[in-house]
C-alpha cells in the first residue's frame, strides 16, 4: 500500500500528499513488530533527552561523601566518581549526541541526494567526476581522518561537528540515491516529462524525488547511526572538547577515572553505555522495518 | 616518391597505435584499479600536505614558535629545525616543497618524530603497523569465513532455531558500536568475573619474549591479540551472517539451481558450486567498505585494549600535537586500506569475470 501511494508522482495537493504518505507510514511502522519498537525507542529518546531536563535537574555538585554509591532510590542509577547523580546525566546527555547526529544526518542526506539524483540523471562527466570523489572519501578510513581532522578544526561546536562528519558520510547514500534514479530515469512519468522539456531541476527534484521518499528516510535513519558511531568515538578519545553533559563525554570520564575497577560503580559505566546501545539499537530496527515497508519483496524474503 | 610514403604513415601509426595502448590499459580492469589506487593516495598525500603546511596556524609555524619560545632559539635556527623534522624545505617555493615531499613519500621519508627526536617516522610505522595488520587480517579473515558458513546454514535451514538465534544476535550484535562491545568485554570478562588477566593482556606480546617462529612467542602474540580480535570479529560477523544469508536465500531460487536439482545433482554440489559460489559475490563487494571500516575502528579498539599496533601510535601522536607522526601513521593507514581494497578487488574480478569486462 505504501509502496503504491509513495511511487506515484506528486498529486495535485502536495502538502497533504506528503502528510498522507508520512502518516501511512506510521501506521505501518507500528503494525511492524520491530518497527513499532524502533519507533517507540527513537521517540523515547528525543522525548527524554529534550523533555527530561525540564523535570529532571542536572546535579553538579560534587559530594565527595556519596563517590560510587550503588543505585537506589535517591540515586536511581548510582553516583559517579565525585558524587554527582547518575541518572539526571543520563537524562541531560542525549540532547547533544541527538542534535549532532541529526545535524549530520540532514546534511549528509542533503548532499546525498542532491548530488546522487543529479549524478544518476545527467549521467557523463558530472556523474564520473562525483563517483570518483565518493570513491576516494569512501576508501579513506574515516576514524583516522576525523582524528588528524580534529587536529587542525577545534570541534567543540556541535553544528560544525556535525558538517564535518556530514562532509564525510554522502558517499555510501549518494550511491544507493544515484542507482535508484538510475532506474526511475527509465520510467514512462519521466519520460513524459522530459517529453514536455520541463527541465532538470522540475524532473530530478519534483518527479523523481518524491517517489524516493522511502529511500530518503532510510537514508536519514542510517545517516544518524553513523554519526552517532563517529561521533561518540571522538568524543571518547577525548578529541571532541564539548563541555557539559552528555553520553560520550560520561564513557570516556568513566572509563579515564577507570570506574570500571570500581565494583559499585557497575550501573555508573553500564548507563551511558546502554543508552546509547538503545538509542543505535532503536534506530536500526526503524532503518530496517523502513526498507521492509519500502521494499515489498524483502517481506516475503525476511 | 614511394620511399616517401611509408615514413609519413609511420608518425600517425605510432600515435595510432599510442592510443590503442592507452585505450587498452584504460579498459584493463587491473590497470584501471590500480590507478584508482594511486590517485586515492595520491589525494589523501595532497590534502594532508596542504592541511600541515598552508592552514592557518599550521603546525609548521606552531612548532617553529613553540621552538622559539622554548630555547630562545633565533628564527632561522628553528626554522631549520623544524624543517629537518618535517622533511620539508621551508625556502623554497610551496610547489616544489609539494613536489619534494612527494618525492621523499615516494622514497618511504616521512620525516622525523617531534616528540622522541631523532626517531624515523618511517621506523615507528615499521614497528607499529605490522601488529595492527596482523590483528585486523586474521579478524577480517575469521569473521568473512565463519559469516559465509554460518549465512549460508541460516539459509539451508530457514526457520529453525539456530536462524533465529544467529538473526536475533546478528543484528544485536551489529547495532552496537565496537568500541562499546570492546568495553563490556573488559567489564565483564575482565574485572567483573575474573575470568581473563585484562592488564597483562595489554601491549602486542610480552616483555622478555623473543620475536620468532616459536611456539611460545606465537601464543603470547596471540594471547595480547585475542581481545581485539574477539572484538572485530564478534561486531563484524553479523553483517557477513545476514549478507550471505540473504544472498544465498536469493540464489536459492535462481532457475539453475533448479535445473542442477532436476539434473539430480546432489545435494552436496549443488550448494557449492552452484549456490555458494555465486552467493558469495555480494559479499566482495561489502568486503571493500568493512576493510577500511575495521581499520578506522582499530584506532579505537587499540587504545581501549592498549594494544601497541598503529592506531594507539596515531592516537597518541594526536593527542600530543606530533604531527610528521601523525600524518605518517595516517597516510600508512589509508595506503593499507586502499591496498587491501586494491587486493579485495582483484580478487572480486577472479571470483566474478563480469566486473573484469566492466558494465
Amino acid at each position: 500500500m505504501t509502496a503504491a501511494s509513495t511511487s506515484a508522482p506528486p498529486s495535485t495537493l502536495p502538502g497533504l500528499g506528503a502528510v498522507r504518505a508520512i502518516l501511512s507510514t506510521l501506521v505501518a511502522l507500528a503494525r511492524n513488530p520491530s518497527g513499532a519498537i524502533g519507533l517507540f525507542g527513537v521517540t523515547f529518546f528525543v522525548l527524554v533527552a529534550f523533555v527530561g531536563p525540564t523535570f529532571v535537574p542536572i546535579d553538579t555538585k560534587a559530594k565527595l561523601d556519596k563517590i560510587y554509591q550503588l543505585p537506589s532510590a535517591e540515586y536511581l542509577l548510582g553516583t559517579d566518581y565525585q558524587g554527582r547523580d547518575v541518572f539526571s546525566q543520563i537524562v541531560h546527555g542525549g540532547r547533544d549526541i541527538i542534535i549532532v547526529a541529526s545535524t549530520t544526518a540532514l546534511i549528509t542526506t542533503t548532499i546525498a541526494v542532491t548530488l546522487g539524483a543529479l549524478a544518476g540523471f545527467l549521467g557523463g562527466w558530472f556523474d564520473s567526476v562525483v563517483l570518483a570523489i565518493a570513491d576516494i572519501i569512501l576508501t579513506i578510513p574515516q576514524f583516522p581522518l576525523l582524528l588528524v581532522l580534529a587536529t587542525f578544526v577545534r570541534l567543540n561546536n556541535i553544528v560544525l561537528l556535525g558538517v564535518l562528519l556530514a562532509a564525510l558520510g554522502w558517499p555510501a547514500l549518494m550511491r544507493a540515491i544515484r542507482s535508484q534514479v538510475l532506474s526511475l530515469r527509465q520510467r514512462d512519468y519521466v519520460e513524459a516529462a522530459r517529453c514536455l522539456d520541463l527541465g532538470t531541476g522540475h524532473i530530478v527534484f519534483r518527479q523523481i524525488l518524491p517517489s524516493m521518499s522511502g529511500y530518503i528516510a532510510i537514508s536519514f535513519t542510517l545517516g544518524m547511526i553513523n554519526a552517532i558511531f563517529l561521533q561518540v568515538g571522538l568524543i571518547f578519545l577525548g578529541l571532541v572538547p564539548l563541555s557539559g553533559n552528555n553520553w560520550g563525554v560520561m564513557l570516556q570520564l568513566a572509563w579515564v577515572r577507570g570506574a570500571i575497577f570500581y565494583k559499585n560503580a557497575l550501573a555508573y559505566i553500564l548507563a551511558p553505555v546502554v543508552a546509547i546501545s538503545l538509542l543505535q539499537l532503536s534506530l536500526i530496527m526503524l532503518a530496517r522495518s523502513l526498507e521492509e515497508i519500502f521494499n515489498p519483496r524483502l517481506r516475503q524474503g525476511a | 616518391m614511394v620511399a616517401a610514403s611509408p615514413t609519413l604513415a609511420k608518425p600517425a601509426d605510432a600515435r595510432a597505435s599510442l592510443f590503442e595502448g592507452w585505450r587498452a590499459l584504460a579498459d584493463n580492469y587491473v590497470a584501471r584499479r590500480i590507478g584508482k589506487a594511486v590517485l586515492t593516495i595520491w589525494a589523501v598525500a595532497t590534502m594532508t600536505f596542504f592541511l600541515v603546511r598552508l592552514m592557518p596556524g599550521n603546525p609548521v609555524e606552531q612548532f617553529i614558535g613553540q621552538l622559539i619560545a622554548q630555547y630562545q632559539l633565533p628564527y632561522a635556527e628553528a626554522r631549520d629545525q623544524a624543517a629537518s623534522l618535517f622533511a620539508i624545505d621551508l625556502d623554497q617555493p610551496v610547489y616544489l616543497q609539494y613536489f619534494s615531499f612527494l618525492g621523499k613519500l615516494a622514497q618511504g621519508d616521512l620525516g622525523t618524530s617531534i616528540k622522541s627526536q631523532g626517531v624515523k617516522v618511517t621506523s615507528i610505522i615499521v614497528a607499529f603497523l605490522p601488529w595492527t595488520l596482523f590483528c585486523v587480517g586474521i579478524s577480517l579473515f575469521i569473521s568473512f569465513g565463519l559469516g559465509i558458513i554460518l549465512g549460508a546454514l541460516m539459509a539451508y535451514w530457514r526457520g529453525s532455531v539456530l536462524d533465529y538465534s544467529l538473526t536475533t544476535f546478528g543484528s544485536l550484535l551489529h547495532s552496537i558500536p565496537n568500541y562499546l562491545i570492546a568495553m563490556i568485554l573488559i567489564i565483564f570478562l575482565g574485572v567483573r568475573w575474573e575470568l581473563l588477566p585484562v592488564v597483562k593482556m595489554r601491549g602486542s606480546m610480552s616483555p622478555g619474549i623473543q620475536p620468532g617462529f616459536t611456539l611460545v612467542f606465537v601464543l603470547d602474540v596471540l594471547f595480547h591479540a585475542a581481545l581485539p580480535i574477539l572484538t572485530y570479529v564478534v561486531t563484524t560477523v553479523g553483517t557477513w551472517m545476514l549478507t550471505m544469508k540473504a544472498s544465498t536465500t536469493a540464489t536459492l531460487e535462481e532457475d539453475y539451481v533448479n535445473f542442477a536439482r532436476a539434473k539430480g545433482l546432489t545435494d552436496g554440489r549443488i550448494r557449492t558450486a552452484y549456490v555458494g559460489r555465486n552467493a558469495i559475490l555480494p559479499l566482495f563487494t561489502q568486503l571493500t567498505l568493512s576493510i577500511g571500516f575495521v581499520f578506522g575502528g582499530s584506532v579505537l579498539i587499540e587504545s581501549i585494549f592498549v594494544y601497541r599496533g598503529i592506531g594507539t601510535i596515531l592516537v597518541s601522536a594526536v593527542s600530543g600535537r606530533d604531527y610528521p607522526v601523525m600524518q605518517g601513521c595516517f597516510l600508512i593507514t589509508t595506503a593499507s586500506v586502499v591496498f587491501a581494497n586494491l587486493l579485495a578487488d582483484l580478487l572480486y574480478g577472479y571470483v566474478d569475470p563480469r566486473v573484469r569486462v566492466g558494465q
